[in-house]
């Protein structure tokens, strides 16, 4: 019994050592991000490589999301006569749960996998070390501007990805199923608020702390060459998943 | 003056370095020799701080670094160049951003004499033409001249060299070790340089240091311990020679 549960409990016990570690890069991220020099270029390079060029990644799943919610929920409402409300459900769905997560996940996918394969290989090819040598701290040189770039993009992506979400949904909702223009666009107004907008984007900033800076303590924590590095970026992409998903739930919870 | 008092470093129970004494003379070079895994990258890293004893002083200029904190530290680093094993250029940057960096890090200076000072480190390690190259780009030769005009830059008091010639050619080998000779003897900086090369350790030293076990079993000029008749050094350098 003891062995099973030593065996069970192995990789619970992994999981909370290696949520502490991330929280202590965390920390240490914080206390050099009020430290001169500012590298406002590093962090734009940053912005640009998270925000800007997942923009077409974005759109298209943020359509295509919306799109299918309308499809779905078209055929369910139906059987009650509420297809009138498929625009406020698209709406709030996208904005207040599937642009946030979607949008998080595939700039995980793009972009957080990038930041551990990247500074893996810095480390492994002793790039960071001679940061280090060169009296330049790789953690405010090269982890918070990442981490900053993220918290700040994540937020402005998901405003693309709910925009053209309920632009997806209206195109099915009113062109191809040929709900009411003006039930659909009235009973989004009616019923999303700003605060389901905001919420979202809460949740959206807190996505991009936990992707970039997973990506980010997978890749200087890496070990062991090229294969050290698949390794980084493969569980990277794992780990962010895992704590976004856990945390929209609790998120949700307290927010809403 | 670097001087490093009973260091004692352990990976996984491992004794890497133990009790280690060692004292390095300034405006010298000295290279540290051992067999490869004996730890000497690890007492190079100490040097600089990368990796902490477990026991054990280093003293940089009077300062023992152990215990600074990380502002403080840097401010020792500033000190020190470092080229490593690969040059570790960041591959993000041209050449030429390479040797600017630490100067655009740590100096006011302006664009123009910026470019003039990286044109002057490049050219004193005999490259030209490669500021706007991607160290992709270049050869192992030529990466390891690069990281040496960038560990240069900030004209520092203390240059270490992570085993300089390891996967050259002896063509290149030779130009490596003449290069360190001649940069040392511009430059007048302290450099300590491992290596497992016992050849090309006798031509650039001005005093060699032998890591074996993680100690310092012998310290001496060339000279001394090529005439050693120490029974142990003698078996060592035939070791080294396989």
């Amino acid at each position: 019994m003891t062995r099973f549960l030593e065996f069970a409990g192995r990789p619970f016990v992994f999981f909370i050592e290696e949520c502490g570690s991330i929280l202590l890069l965390l920390l240490s991220t914080i206390s050099w991000m009020f430290r001169p020099p500012f590298r406002f270029r590093v962090i734009f390079k940053q912005m640009e490589f998270v925000g800007v060029n997942s923009v077409g990644v974005v759109l298209i799943t943020g359509a295509f999301t919306g799109m299918v919610l309308a499809l779905q929920t078209y055929h369910g409402f139906r059987m009650f006569g509420g297809e009138g409300l498929v625009g406020a459900t698209v709406a709030l769905s996208m904005t207040r749960e599937l642009g946030p997560v979607f949008t998080a996940l595939m700039v995980t996918g793009r972009v957080g996998s990038a930041m551990a394969a990247e500074l893996g290989t810095m480390k492994v090819t002793e790039q960071i070390d001679a940061l280090n040598t060169m009296s330049v701290s790789p953690i405010q040189y090269l982890v918070m501007p990442r981490i900053i770039a993220a918290i700040l993009m994540l937020p402005v992506l998901t405003i693309i990805s709910d925009f053209v979400g309920i632009v997806g949904g209206y195109f099915v909702g009113v062109n191809l199923l040929k709900i009411n223009s003006g039930i659909f666009m009235a009973k989004i107004i009616d019923i999303v608020e700003l605060d389901d907008i905001f919420n979202g984007l809460v949740k959206a900033a807190f996505f991009g702390l936990i992707l970039s800076l997973v990506g980010c303590y997978k890749g200087i924590y890496t070990i062991g060459g090229a294969e050290g590095v698949g390794r980084a970026t493969t569980q990277s992409v794992v780990l962010s998943s895992i704590l976004i998903f856990i945390s929209d739930y609790f998120l949700t919870a307290v927010m809403f | 003056m670097i001087k490093l008092i009973k260091i004692t470093k352990s990976f996984n129970s491992q004794k890497v370095l133990d009790e280690l004494d060692l004292k390095i003379d300034p405006e010298k070079i000295t290279v540290i020799i051992g067999q490869s895994g004996g730890g000497k990258s690890v007492l190079l890293k100490h040097m600089i701080g990368l990796i902490m004893p477990d026991s054990g002083q280093i003293i940089i200029d009077g300062i023992d670094i152990t215990n600074l904190n990380d502002k403080k530290l840097n401010e020792v680093r500033k000190k020190f160049g470092m080229l490593f094993q690969d040059a570790a250029l960041f591959d993000s940057m041209t050449v030429g951003e390479n040797v600017a960096f630490p100067l655009n890090e740590h100096t006011r200076l302006s664009r123009k004499k910026i470019t003039k000072i990286v044109d002057d480190k490049l050219n004193l390690v005999g490259l030209e033409n490669v500021t706007n190259k991607m160290p992709s780009e270049l050869s192992g030769g030529m990466r390891k001249r690069a990281g040496l005009a960038r560990a240069i830059a900030l004209d520092p008091k203390i240059v270490l060299f992570d085993e300089p010639t390891t996967g050259l050619d002896p063509i290149m080998r030779e130009s490596i070790d003449k290069l360190i000779v001649a940069t040392q003897k511009r430059t007048k900086a302290t450099f300590v340089v491992i290596s497992h090369d016992i050849e090309s350790s006798f031509t650039i030293a001005h005093k060699i240091a032998m890591l074996y076990q993680g100690k310092i079993i012998a310290v001496g000029t060339p000279n001394e311990i090529r005439s050693s008749n120490d029974s142990f050094v003698k078996r060592f350098i035939k070791d080294l020679r396989k």
